[in-house]
Order: C-alpha cells, then sequence, then structure tokens
C-alpha cells in the first residue's frame, strides 16, 4: 500500500509536535509495509528519508496541472482564503462578491500561482495564505504522481485543503489525521472561524477522520458534526529509539514539581499555580518550576507573587533542545493540567525520564497511561493531594516512576500505525 | 540678603544582575553582570563624571569659591569606581578639597531600607557615612534618602542618626499652595530641616534641556536666570542626576557650555547666591513644619513610591528580600551582608514596574530587561540562591540534614 501525505513540518526542524508524530507515523507504516510520499512545504534536504520520500512543495510549480485554470479552480473550489468576511450582506450583494472573487482568483492564479513558491513552512503571519497555496501545489502533486499512491493522508487543517484538492482531482480517498482542534487551541469564544471553517470542510470531506484520542473523536463527532462511523481513534505513541537518560547534578537539594508547555489558558497554568500554593502550605522543601512561555505568561507571574509564593515559584522561560531534557531530569514531579489536550506527549517524556506525572482526565494521555495520576484540571485539591503524596511517600514515587517507565515503553509507533493501516484499508474498501 | 540657590547632584549606578536562570540556582552564587557594569561606568565616566567634574572645579576656581555645588554618591557606585574607574574618585576628592563641595548621606546601597527596616536603614546610612569620611575626609552632615524618599517619620529616624538637615521633593500634593523655594521642618521632629527640590525648575535642566519641541528650547542661561528670578522664596533647591550632564543629556546639546556660564551669570546678577545643604540650613529658618503622612519621593507624575513597590511582583519580591533581615543579622556574615545590600538596590525593583503608560519614557531608559517580568524572574531566582545560602549558613552547625526528612527527624526526637 502507498499513501500520499501531507504534513507540515518533519525532524529535524520542528516548530511543535506534529513533525515529531509525523516522523513515528512514517517510521511506523514503514514497518507494516506502507510506502509513503511526505509532502512537506518547505524542506531543508535534511530529513530522513529512509521511512519516506520527501517531497518539497516549495520545488513544484503549479503550471502543469491541467489545461484550464478554471476547470482546476473549479474542481479544487474555493480553496483560496480571503480574509475578507462580511456579515450582513443580502443574497445578491453576496453573490456578486463571490463572482468577483472568483474572477480575481482566477487573475491570481495566473500571475502568482503557475510557478514555484517559496514556502516558510512557519505559522507566521500569512499562514492562511500559505495554506491556500500548499493546497494548490498539492494538487498539482497528486496529479503528477496519480500512480504512485492508492491513498490521502493529510494532518490537521494546515494541510486539510491540499487532501481535498488531491482528492477531487484524483478520487483517491482521503483520510484526515485531527491532531488538536480549534477548540483545544482557545477558548471557545476566541475560536478563528477561518480555521474552524477549513477542519469543518475537511473532516467532511474524508473518508475517515483518525484523531489522536477518544477526547478528540468526542469533539469530532459532537462539536463539528462529523459521523461517528467515519471517526476513528489511533492514539499517539511515543519513539524513544537512540534516547539516553540524562544525567544532571542538581543544585538545589529541594524537590522540584515541574509544569513543562506552552503557558496558554488550554494547558491550565493557573491551577498548577494554585496547587502549588496549597501544597507549599503544607510542606516547604519543594519548589515549583513552570518551564515555557505564552500568552498567559506574564499574568502567572502576577498569580505567583500575589500568593506570595515567588521564591518557591520559578519560571524559565522557553526551553529549548537540551534544557528540556535537563528540566525533566531535575524533575521529582511532572504536572500537566490541560484543560484540553488532544494527547499530550509530554507526560510521556517526563515518565520515561522516571519522572511519575499528574495528569488531567482533559488529556488524551490519560487514555493511555494507567500508571500517571489522574485528576480533574479544575480540581486544584486533588491534584494539590497527589503531587504532595508524590513528594512525602517515596515508596509511591519510586513504584509510579518504575512503573511509568516501563509502560511509555510499550507505546509503540508500529502498533499505533497497524490500526492506522487498517483505517485506510476500510477507506480504500469503501 | 541674598537668595540662595542649592544644587545637588545625585550619582548612583546599580549593581546589574547578570541573567540567572532556574539552572543556576543553589549552583553559582555570583549573582552580577560585572561586564555590563564596567562597560556602563566606564562610558559614563568618560561622558559625564570626568568632564563635569573638571568643569565644576574650573567654575568653582575662576568663581573664587562664590559657586558651591553639593554631591551624593551611593555606595554602589563607589565600589564601582574604585574597581573600574578609580580616577573619577581622584576628581570628586580634588572637588572636596576646594571647600565649596558638601557629600551628602544616604543609603549605602541606594536602597529602600529605609520602607522596610529602621536597623537596617540605619546600619546602611552609617555604613555609607564611614564610606564617605574616608574617601572625602568629610563628615556628612545633611540626608539625602534613595529617590528623595521620605515621609514624616522617616523624618523622624533620620534625625535620630544625626542628621538635621533633609532633602526630598516639593512634591505638588503635599505642598498645595506652599511655595518648595522656603526651608520648612520635619511634621514629627520639628528641629529636622528640609530642602524641598523646586522640580519644575530642576526638570528644565535635567528633562527638557535637549527637547526641540519644548517652547523655550534652547535654553540659556539668561533665560534660565530670568525664571530663577521669578521666584519669590528664599532658597530655589535644584536636584538631579548628576548623569544629566553628558549622559541623559549629550554634550551636542550644549548642556556643558550651559552649565560653565550659568554660575557666572548668577553670580554677576546678584540676586542669588550658591549655597550648599548645610548653608541654606544655617541661613535659613525654617517658615513651617509640612505634613507627609504618605511616602514621597521625587519619581514619576506622582511622587510616590509606586515606581518601586506598586505592584504585586515588587511588592512579594520586596517581602521575601526583607523577610531575611532578621537571619543575617544572626549570621553577621559579611559576604552575606554584601550580597543582602546588592539585593536592595532600588534599581532591581525599579526594572519591574509595570507602570508603561505615563512615565514608560523613563522607566525604559533605564531598564536592561525587555520586560518588567523578565526583571522579576531574574530577581526572584537570584534571590532564591541567596535564600538557600542563608538558611545553609544558619544550619551549618548542625550537621547536614535533608529537608525532606526533617519530619521524621523531629518525630524521633519527640520519641
Amino acid at each position: 500500500m502507498r499513501v500520499l501525505m501531507f504534513g507540515w513540518e518533519f525532524p529535524p526542524h520542528i516548530a511543535g509536535g506534529l513533525g515529531t508524530a509525523c516522523y513515528g507515523i512514517v517510521k511506523g507504516l514503514a514497518y507494516n509495509g506502507v510506502e509513503t510520499l511526505f509532502v512537506m512545504p518547505s524542506a531543508s534536504g535534511d530529513e530522513d528519508t529512509e521511512a519516506a520520500t520527501i517531497i518539497n512543495a516549495s520545488d513544484v510549480p503549479v503550471d502543469t496541472v491541467s489545461t484550464s485554470v478554471e476547470d482546476f479552480l473549479d474542481k479544487v473550489k474555493f480553496i483560496h482564503i480571503g480574509s475578507n468576511m462580511l456579515p450582513y450582506i443580502n443574497p445578491e450583494e453576496f453573490s456578486s462578491i463571490v463572482e468577483e472573487e472568483r474572477r480575481r482568483q482566477v487573475k491570481d492564479f495566473r500571475i502568482q500561482y503557475g510557478q514555484k513558491y517559496k514556502f516558510s513552512g512557519k505559522y507566521g503571519a500569512n499562514l492562511l495564505e500559505e495554506v491556500a497555496r500548499y493546497a494548490m501545489v498539492g494538487g498539482t502533486i497528486a496529479m503528477e504522481r496519480r500512480d504512485e499512491f492508492d491513498i490521502i493522508h493529510a494532518h490537521d487543517w494546515l494541510t486539510y485543503m491540499a487532501g481535498i484538492a488531491a482528492k477531487e482531482l484524483t478520487g483517491k480517498p482521503l483520510v484526515v489525521h485531527v491532531h488538536a482542534t480549534s477548540y483545544d487551541r482557545g477558548d471557545e469564544n476566541h475560536i478563528d472561524t477561518r480555521v474552524l471553517d477549513i477542519e469543518t470542510r475537511g473532516m467532511l470531506a474524508a473518508d475517515k477522520v483518525v484523531t489522536v484520542s477518544d477526547l478528540t473523536r468526542g469533539i469530532v463527532i459532537n462539536k463539528y458534526g462529523i459521523d461517528p462511523a467515519k471517526v476513528v481513534t489511533v492514539h499517539n505513541a511515543v519513539d524513544f529509539s537512540g534516547r539516553e537518560n540524562l544525567q544532571v547534578e542538581r543544585g538545589i537539594r529541594d524537590k522540584v514539581v515541574t509544569f513543562l508547555g506552552r503557558i496558554t489558558f488550554q494547558k491550565g497554568p493557573e491551577y498548577f499555580i494554585e496547587a502549588a500554593a496549597k501544597v507549599l502550605k503544607r510542606t516547604t522543601g519543594v519548589r515549583f518550576v513552570m518551564a515555557g512561555s505564552g500568552d498567559m505568561m506574564n499574568r502567572c507571574i502576577r498569580h505567583v507573587a500575589r500568593l506570595g509564593i515567588s521564591d518557591r515559584f520559578h519560571f524559565t522561560g522557553f526551553l529549548r533542545g537540551a534544557d528540556v531534557q535537563k528540566m525533566f531530569a531535575l524533575s521529582d514531579v511532572y504536572v500537566m493540567p490541560s484543560v484540553s489536550e488532544p494527547f499530550g506527549i509530554s507526560p510521556l517524556e517526563a515518565m520515561r525520564t522516571g519522572v511519575p506525572s499528574v495528569i488531567s482526565h482533559q488529556s488524551g494521555a490519560a487514555e493511555v497511561l494507567k500508571y500517571a495520576f489522574k485528576v480533574d484540571f479544575w480540581d486544584v485539591d486533588a491534584m494539590a493531594d497527589q503531587i504532595y503524596a508524590l513528594l512525602q511517600y517515596p515508596a509511591l514515587a519510586k513504584f509510579a516512576a518504575k512503573q511509568g517507565f516501563d509502560e511509555v515503553n510499550t507505546l509503540k509507533w508500529n502498533a499505533a500505525t497497524a490500526k492506522l493501516k487498517k483505517v485506510y484499508e476500510s477507506a480504500l474498501k469503501q | 540678603m541674598k537668595k540662595s540657590v542649592c544644587l545637588y547632584f545625585q550619582v548612583h549606578q546599580p549593581t546589574r544582575l547578570r541573567l540567572y536562570r532556574f539552572f543556576d540556582i543553589g549552583k553559582d552564587s555570583h549573582y552580577y553582570d560585572d561586564f555590563a557594569d564596567r562597560t556602563i561606568l566606564k562610558r559614563v565616566a568618560q561622558k559625564c563624571y570626568l568632564p563635569m567634574n573638571q568643569l565644576l572645579l574650573d567654575v568653582i576656581k575662576q568663581q573664587k569659591g562664590a559657586f558651591k555645588v553639593a554631591f551624593s554618591l551611593s555606595g554602589s557606585v563607589l565600589e564601582q569606581f574604585e574597581r573600574y574607574a578609580p580616577e573619577v574618585i581622584d576628581s570628586f576628592r580634588a572637588l572636596a578639597d576646594t571647600g565649596c563641595v558638601e557629600f551628602l548621606a544616604e543609603t549605602y546601597y541606594h536602597s529602600l531600607a529605609s520602607l522596610a527596616s529602621e536597623a537596617e536603614f540605619s546600619h546602611q546610612v552609617l555604613k555609607h557615612k564611614a564610606q564617605v569620611e574616608q574617601l572625602f575626609g568629610q563628615t556628612p552632615k545633611v540626608f539625602r534618602n534613595t529617590e528623595l524618599i521620605y515621609s514624616d517619620s522617616i523624618g523622624k529616624q533620620v534625625y535620630q542618626l544625626g542628621f538635621k538637615t533633609m532633602l526630598t521633593e516639593g512634591a505638588r500634593h503635599i505642598m498645595g499652595w506652599k511655595s518648595p523655594d522656603y526651608v520648612y521642618s520635619c511634621a514629627e521632629q520639628p528641629k529636622l530641616k528640609l530642602l524641598l527640590r523646586n522640580y519644575s525648575l530642576s526638570d528644565d535642566i535635567a528633562f527638557r534641556f535637549s527637547n526641540k519641541s519644548w517652547k523655550d528650547w534652547p535654553l540659556t542661561a539668561e533665560k534660565y536666570l530670568s525664571w530663577l528670578k521669578q521666584s519669590e522664596g528664599e532658597i530655589i533647591n535644584l536636584f538631579m542626576d548628576y548623569e544629566t550632564f553628558g549622559e541623559h543629556q549629550a554634550a551636542s546639546s550644549g548642556i556643558f557650555d550651559f552649565m560653565r556660564y550659568l554660575p557666572e551669570a548668577i553670580t554677576q546678577d546678584g540676586t542669588f547666591e550658591f549655597v550648599t545643604p548645610s548653608q541654606a540650613a544655617r541661613k535659613h529658618k525654617a517658615v513651617a513644619p509640612i505634613d507627609v503622612p504618605q511616602t514621597i519621593s521625587w519619581a514619576d507624575e506622582e511622587r510616590d513610591v509606586t515606581a518601586w513597590l506598586g505592584n504585586e511582583l515588587q511588592q512579594d519580591a520586596f517581602n521575601k528580600l526583607y523577610a531575611q533581615t532578621e537571619k543575617l543579622s544572626i549570621l553577621n556574615n559579611p559576604t552575606l551582608w554584601e550580597d543582602f545590600g546588592h539585593l536592595q538596590e532600588s534599581d532591581h525593583f525599579y526594572y519591574m514596574c509595570t507602570k508603561f503608560f505615563s512615565d514608560g519614557e523613563v522607566h525604559k531608559y533605564f531598564n536592561p530587561y525587555d520586560t518588567p517580568y523578565e526583571a522579576f524572574i531574574n530577581y526572584m531566582n537570584v534571590l532564591s540562591d541567596f535564600i538557600i545560602r542563608v538558611n545553609d549558613a544558619l544550619t551549618v552547625s548542625t550537621p547536614e540534614v535533608a529537608p525532606a526528612k526533617k519530619k521524621t527527624v523531629t518525630k524521633t526526637k519527640k520519641k
């Protein structure tokens, strides 16, 4: 079986967890006998090509795709996302705007798209434009290579339009993979409707929707209204091959409780702070660390100061590379209090380092980790309780560390991708 | 009797903290960015301290003693001079030798100790006094608190420390209809005379001098003298940062030329004579006590202490720092005292200020951090390491007891 896969990033150059997951999936698929053509907006050439053929979208000109531009645009429909959201207009006006937009797109296409486009492949300001261009290029690639794959697989909303274009042009089945949804990115009142729209279109157009957890599956079904029959959960795994645990000399004798991740609303940083304050009331000899940065960081710093615990609650700012490993190695307890976490790989990393983890029930990881301590994100008393127990009762901490370490080592991509392969097969049968 | 003009310049440089990360806590107890301190100090010495000292020395000689000026040099900047630019100390000593220059007392570490602890405050004042005596052969008689911070109760403490005159801000909200151009006295201690800064005339030089959009630009000695003469009071106190000359106001603005000719213009005119703060206190009677129940300072629009203690970050850092005072006095360890002193410098708290909007310009100018939050994080990391050292020093006599095991130890004792 051969798959045309649309991703946004791929190791070694990654900004988020998506690239790491794609790498694991591609390697696992290869193990299960599935060949992958992996398309990404901007490849650097140093990607691992052993597991997949990497296609750099920046190298592909679009002009060969179709004899007629109108025909091509008809097929991929209104992929171009304008930023002109106009509320309160009557149908006549709307239709004239749509016509105008269509003419503009055809013109635009002739001027801009009929050539190579240098993608940044990042998550910058003109992300939506890159997404649209990526769809154009994706369609071209699918047409050029239509004999080289059986199924299309698109990861997250950034690539859904490319997936749709490829499906429209080749007629092959599409699987979209939901690593995160708009509902995990912000609170419900601050959702980017343009992104939400692309997500919905991708899921509707797909023959199968893969979600990284049952939690996400529920969101896809309930919030996006997708038919439950075509939504399948394939839990994430983690690839620790070649990883040696770091030995770090400790500067402080106190125990360390760590939060590591973006400091944003959906990661629940404030629940961590509240729990920290509760633990600090009962015991000294412990320090709390919030590692990472994000739009809630300053608010959290003020919160900590207001609680008067800033001599025992530290912020590290954004950590990169080896510092992340160092932080895990320095930790005694890891906490992930996410309000909404499609999966959440960080507790697996912590447990692999031998650090017991407390995670929220509102995370996909909670579905697979037996030996992580689980609480509701809002239940700061329970959270404080478990942190306290792990700090005070060495037998418990030792047990959790040992069992957790063994457990995460069993979560292999080879098994997860075997399930994914079954999804492909069922999509092909339809 | 001629009216008086009293000039006083503040000289201070903070001991800047290096980027101190969480990972450094417990491992590295050197907190300071010596490179930045040295670079900045050398630059300011070349642009301001050395040329301005020379200029003042020339003017004193030329005026044959009719020109007088006062300085307050923080202990922190004196330490930096000794380390990186000892020639600046020599040039201040040359000024001291003219007999026309008075040196004032302040808290050694340019600290906010007056707001935290009476004991720490007096400790620092006496330390500073001794340092001035040693370097300049003068015993300071007049006190100037960090950032001109003052309240009735601080005034009382200052008098108890042996000072009969103190400088502070002629803040509009405490003056009301009264003019700052007289000598006043402390409401709680009538024997303490107060010299109040005329902020409008001081800021004309310190802030507005080079501002080309100011309606009175360019400022000349004659124009400025005419403004001084408009005052109906007895004494005009012009207090400002010494770095005004050549640093905040660049040499190209003409600030040095202005300062070279202003003394001559004033003495030739004959309405005013220059006095030092001590002379001013002897010469003028206090016209009235002035009530300052709430603490004031010379900073920002509000003229209060919110630039250092206005938000929760500053307050928590401040409380955590001064919570160490008692432990430190038990220990009496010179190295710890010294770090404690440097961590008290008001500048660290100033960097955490979040009042971006009204006085953001001035704050930004002095701030090595991008945001007050970064300043706070860095400071708290340093302070955490310091607290660990203090606590370790306290338990050093008893063999190492791991904090986690403490509980069981006490339990077995009970049994």
